[in-house]
Parts: C-alpha cells; sequence; structure tokens
C-alpha cells in the first residue's frame, strides 16, 4: 500500500499555520485575561475580607497546636478510663444529638408538606392563575434566600427559647428550597395523564393524586431525603443562636476552651452526619431504582 | 358515559369490567400495607418529634402576635444613617464568598483527582481522600468559623477560611465525580500516541472536565454568598454581625434593610453567575 505523503503546497501551508497559531493566540488571550480578571478580584476581595497571610503564618501553629490540645489524651492501658473521662457527658450529649435528629427530621417533614402544597401552584403546567404563580415563586424564593439561622434569630425572641425555634426556621427554608425542586419535577411531566383525567371529568385535586403524583411522588421522596441530609447539618448550629440542638453545647465548648469536649461532640456529629448520608443515599437508590423498574 | 346510562347501567356494567379483568381490579395488599405502614411510622415519630421539642399551640399563638408586631415595626426599612457600614459590610461578605470559594476551588482541584477511581487505581489511596474529604463536608461552616476565629482572630479571614474548608470537601466530591464520568476516548487517544500518566490528566481530562468544574465553582460561589452573609453570627465579619447585633436590639427598620440588601445582592449575583455558568456549559456544547 502506498503510504506517501504528499506535501501540501508552500502558501497553502502557511496559510493553515498562520491560521492555527492565530487561534490558539486567541483561546491563550482569552485564558490569560480570564487568569487576570480572577486574580484582580481575588485581591480586591483579599482587601475586603482583611486578609492577613502573615497573621495566618505566625498563627498556623495555633492551628496544629489546638488540634493537638482537643484530642483526647488516650493510653493503651487504661482505655476504658480514658474513654470513659473523654465522653464524660455522653448521655446528655446523645439525648442532645437526638434533639438535633428530631428538629431536622420535623424541619424536613413540615417544610416538605408546605412545600408539596405550594408547588403545583408554582409549576408552570399546573399553576391555574398567573398572579398566582408569580405570588407562590415569589414567597418560596424569599423563603429559600434568608438563611435559616436568620429566621432562628428572629424567632427566638418572638418565640423563646429552644427547639421549637429552630424546627419552624428549618421548616421556612426547607419550604422555600423544596418547593423549587418540586416544581421543576412538576413542570417536567408527561401531560398526558392529566389531560386524559381532565377530559373525564375530574377534579383539580383528583387529577393532581391519580395523574401528577404517581409521575412525581419518587423523585419527591428523593429531594426531601436529600433536604433532611442538609438539614441534620444546619439543626446542628442552630443551638448557637439559641434555638435547641446540640449547637450550644459545642459553642460553650469552643467558646470556653473546653478542649477535649469539643473533640467529642465534633466527633459525634461528623459520626451522625455521615451514618445520615448513608442511609439516606441507600433510600434514594432503591426509591430511584422502584422508579426505573415500575 | 355522559347522558346514556342510568347509575344502575353503570354499576352493572363496572361489575362485567371487574369480571372480565380480575388483575385490574385487585388490590395490591403487600404494597397497600407497607405504605400504610411507613405511613403510621412517620406519623408516630411526628408526634414523638412534637411532644419531645415541646411544640405547643399556645406558644405558637403567642410568638405569631409579636412577630406580626415585628412585621409591622420594619416598615419601612431604614438604614438608620449606617449605610456605608452596611455597604462595606457587604463587601466584605463578597469578599469571604469569593476568597472561600476560590481557596476550595484551588485545593481542591487536585485532591479530586486523587479521589478519582479512574486517575488513582489504588483503592486505599481514593477510600482515604474520600473519607477525609467527608470529615470536612460535615462540619459545617459555622462551626469552622468557630475554630478558625481561635487561629486568626475575629474578623473575615476566619469566614474566608472556614468557607474554604467546608467547600474543599463538597467541591472535592463534586469534582472527582466528574472526572470519574469524563469520556475515556481521550485519555486512550493520549495514551496511544505515547503519552505517560501525567499527560492523560493534562491533556485528556482536564480539558474535558474543566467546564463543568467552572460551573460548580460558580454555583458554589453563589451559595457561598449566602452562607458568608450568616457567618459574623459567631463573629467571622460580613453583614451577618451587623444582622445579630440589630436583630438583638430590636432595630427593625435597620434589619429589613439588611436582609432587602441581602436578597438584593443574591438575586445579582444569582443573575450573574447563571449567566458566566450557560457560557461555559455552552462554549462545551459547541
Amino acid at each position: 500500500m502506498d503510504t506517501r505523503i504528499v506535501p501540501l503546497a508552500p502558501g497553502r501551508a502557511a496559510a493553515l499555520e498562520s491560521a492555527y497559531a492565530r487561534a490558539v493566540a486567541a483561546t491563550r488571550r482569552r485564558t490569560i485575561l480570564t487568569l487576570a480578571a480572577i486574580a484582580v478580584l481575588a485581591v480586591a476581595a483579599g482587601f475586603a475580607a482583611e486578609v492577613r497571610p502573615l497573621v495566618l503564618a505566625e498563627n498556623i501553629g495555633n492551628f496544629t497546636a489546638y488540634l493537638g490540645r482537643i484530642l483526647p489524651h488516650l493510653t493503651l492501658g487504661n482505655l476504658r478510663g480514658d474513654l470513659a473521662e473523654w465522653y464524660w457527658g455522653l448521655p446528655k450529649w446523645a439525648a442532645l444529638l437526638g434533639e438535633t435528629l428530631l428538629m431536622a427530621y420535623l424541619g424536613t417533614l413540615l417544610g416538605g408538606l408546605a412545600a408539596f402544597l405550594l408547588c403545583f401552584g408554582a409549576a408552570e403546567n399546573l399553576a391555574r392563575t398567573r398572579a398566582g404563580r408569580f405570588l407562590t415563586r415569589r414567597a418560596l424564593e424569599f423563603a429559600r434566600t434568608v438563611p435559616e439561622i436568620v429566621f432562628a434569630l428572629l424567632f427566638v425572641i418572638a418565640f423563646g427559647l429552644g427547639p421549637m425555634v429552630g424546627v419552624m426556621a428549618l421548616a421556612i427554608h426547607t419550604a422555600g428550597a423544596l418547593g423549587k425542586l418540586f416544581s421543576e419535577v412538576v413542570e417536567n411531566i408527561d401531560m398526558k395523564p392529566v389531560e386524559g383525567l381532565v377530559a373525564s371529568g375530574a377534579t383539580r385535586v383528583a387529577a393532581i393524586r391519580f395523574a401528577v403524583l404517581p409521575q412525581v411522588a419518587s423523585n419527591f421522596a428523593s429531594y426531601g431525603l436529600l433536604r433532611f441530609e442538609i438539614n441534620v447539618r444546619g439543626a446542628g448550629v442552630m443551638g448557637f443562636v439559641g434555638a435547641g440542638g446540640i449547637g450550644q453545647e459545642l459553642l460553650v465548648a469552643i467558646r470556653n476552651f473546653y478542649y477535649t469536649d469539643v473533640s467529642a461532640i465534633l466527633l459525634m456529629i461528623v459520626a451522625t452526619v455521615m451514618l445520615i448520608d448513608l442511609g439516606t443515599e441507600r433510600l434514594r437508590h432503591h426509591l430511584i431504582g422502584l422508579e426505573h423498574g415500575r | 358515559m355522559s347522558g346514556g346510562h342510568t347509575s344502575r347501567g353503570h354499576a352493572v356494567e363496572v361489575a362485567a369490567l371487574r369480571a372480565r379483568y380480575p388483575d385490574a381490579f385487585r388490590i395490591a395488599w403487600p404494597a397497600r400495607l407497607a405504605t400504610v405502614g411507613v405511613l403510621l411510622g412517620l406519623a408516630g415519630l411526628t408526634a414523638f418529634a412534637l411532644w419531645r421539642l415541646d411544640v405547643s399551640a399556645a406558644r405558637i399563638l403567642n410568638g405569631l402576635g409579636r412577630l406580626g408586631a415585628f412585621a409591622v415595626l420594619m416598615l419601612p426599612p431604614s438604614a438608620g444613617g449606617r449605610f456605608p457600614d452596611f455597604l462595606h459590610a457587604l463587601a466584605e461578605t463578597l469578599g469571604i464568598a469569593f476568597l472561600g470559594t476560590l481557596t476550595a476551588a484551588l485545593l481542591a482541584f487536585p485532591v479530586a483527582f486523587l479521589a478519582a477511581r479512574n486517575v488513582v487505581p489504588n483503592p486505599f489511596v481514593h477510600f482515604a481522600v474520600r473519607r477525609g474529604l467527608d470529615v470536612l463536608r460535615s462540619v459545617d461552616v459555622l462551626i469552622w468559623a468557630l475554630i478558625w476565629i481561635n487561629v486568626v482572630g475575629l474578623g473575615p479571614f476566619a469566614g474566608a477560611l472556614a468557607i474554604a474548608c467546608s467547600d474543599i470537601g463538597a467541591l472535592g466530591k463534586l469534582f472527582s465525580e466528574a472526572v470519574e464520568t469524563a469520556d475515556r476516548k481521550a485519555v486512550e487517544g493520549v495514551t496511544a500516541a505515547g503519552g505517560g500518566g501525567l499527560h492523560r490528566v493534562r491533556f485528556g481530562l482536564v480539558p474535558a472536565v474543566l467546564p463543568v468544574l467552572g460551573s460548580q465553582v460558580l454555583y458554589f460561589f453563589e451559595s457561598n454568598t449566602r452562607s458568608a452573609t450568616i457567618i459574623g453570627i459567631v463573629g467571622a465579619g460580613g453583614i451577618g454581625q451587623y444582622l445579630t447585633e440589630l436583630i438583638r436590639v430590636l432595630e427593625l427598620q435597620q434589619v429589613s434593610c439588611l436582609v432587602l440588601m441581602i436578597l438584593v445582592t443574591v438575586a445579582v449575583i444569582d443573575a450573574v453567575s447563571g449567566r458566566l455558568r450557560r457560557a461555559l456549559i455552552g462554549g462545551e456544547a459547541r
């Protein structure tokens, strides 16, 4: 087989090469411009955020020393005793952690219910009036843009200290976040079953129950579980503003330099969050599997 | 079905259908029992939670009255002559979000390749890296802020470091997933042309995943703008510091002004970064 390579005419080759060089130069210019813009922004942000690299460099030893100090003193000879000393507050902490989980659960459930009631009015394909849809969307946007801890700060003053406030704050934020996701799911459904039911005289509620719900239920549950995961983290810090859960205890430990308590509580939170993550991931895969199996 | 049939005729028709298609009318008891069981379980847990967290209707009603009074006191929003201070705090907030996200992205980028199964085949390495990222991720930003305040003192710098720490975990996980789902053909092409391990990453993977990564970073910048507004609650700088202070002393007109400023800023950032993200992903499709 003849594999001789025919060289291009010199003029053509030069034209191609210069076009290639121009294309490369254009990409390079764009990359450099982007990088320069990021660098300028970073410097400006550094000024705004009072970044002091020297302080960091000086005190980075503090960070490792801090980590060293919060670690418990465990010896192999007296492991049981050391562990008992490290986790001296276990019953109290476990109860508070349980309270945190219940807060996350109730907040997700109540917020999810509100989102469920509102999402059909916010979805383009099922909303009855444009004005209603607009208002519902803005309300959901407000609920998810204001951080839950800001709601908690306000509610603590109105309702008094305690986990109930944390639940309400989590619920409002959850309603906003899930309401948006739910309405997007509803917008992506197949409308034929809905049209069929409406044509045979079904009411709006019946159409949603029998034509929409079967299409969206597993997705809703999956998003709800994802939100539960996020809310467990959120509920963990609600105590910082007096809204219940384990956060209060952690805040006290960090502020008052009860070093080993910090690591004990942090370890409990991290372990719980990881377990919840794994559990909900399993459940969500199961739910998605159910949907594909159908 | 309308008109011609009496209700008696209708019943007969249904009975006939039932006789002809028994399967369609059979109630799936195991599935129904499972649903009822799950619902009962959830309801029980809800009742327990309501009792354990002392949620009481009386408290809610009382509180709602006070909340209504607050809402009236919030209007009209006014900065009370401190608008320049608020603007400065807002700039600080954006600075915290930007630097935190940038630092997290730069640090997560190399780590993500270590956590990706198709780059580092050693299962122990990517398992260890992934669990490490999980630990970083499962500690909340506010907790990181408290820890960094002990190291660099009160102020926005601690906030930026806190956001960077918790986001390395989240971005590292997302990045490594993007690397794992990247098209293998480019990598195989580089290998076939005699490229080594680093060449495979640089010319086979990086160009493919960069737009996805960029859009994820922008998305995190949006969400970090929200986080940075609250990080001041524990003293780590930004607009949250004013927010906490003013809520505590019930200067509610200024509070509503701050909330309004946050809402506008978040909306603007969302719009800008949404544009940029679409441009990035669109550039990819072309």
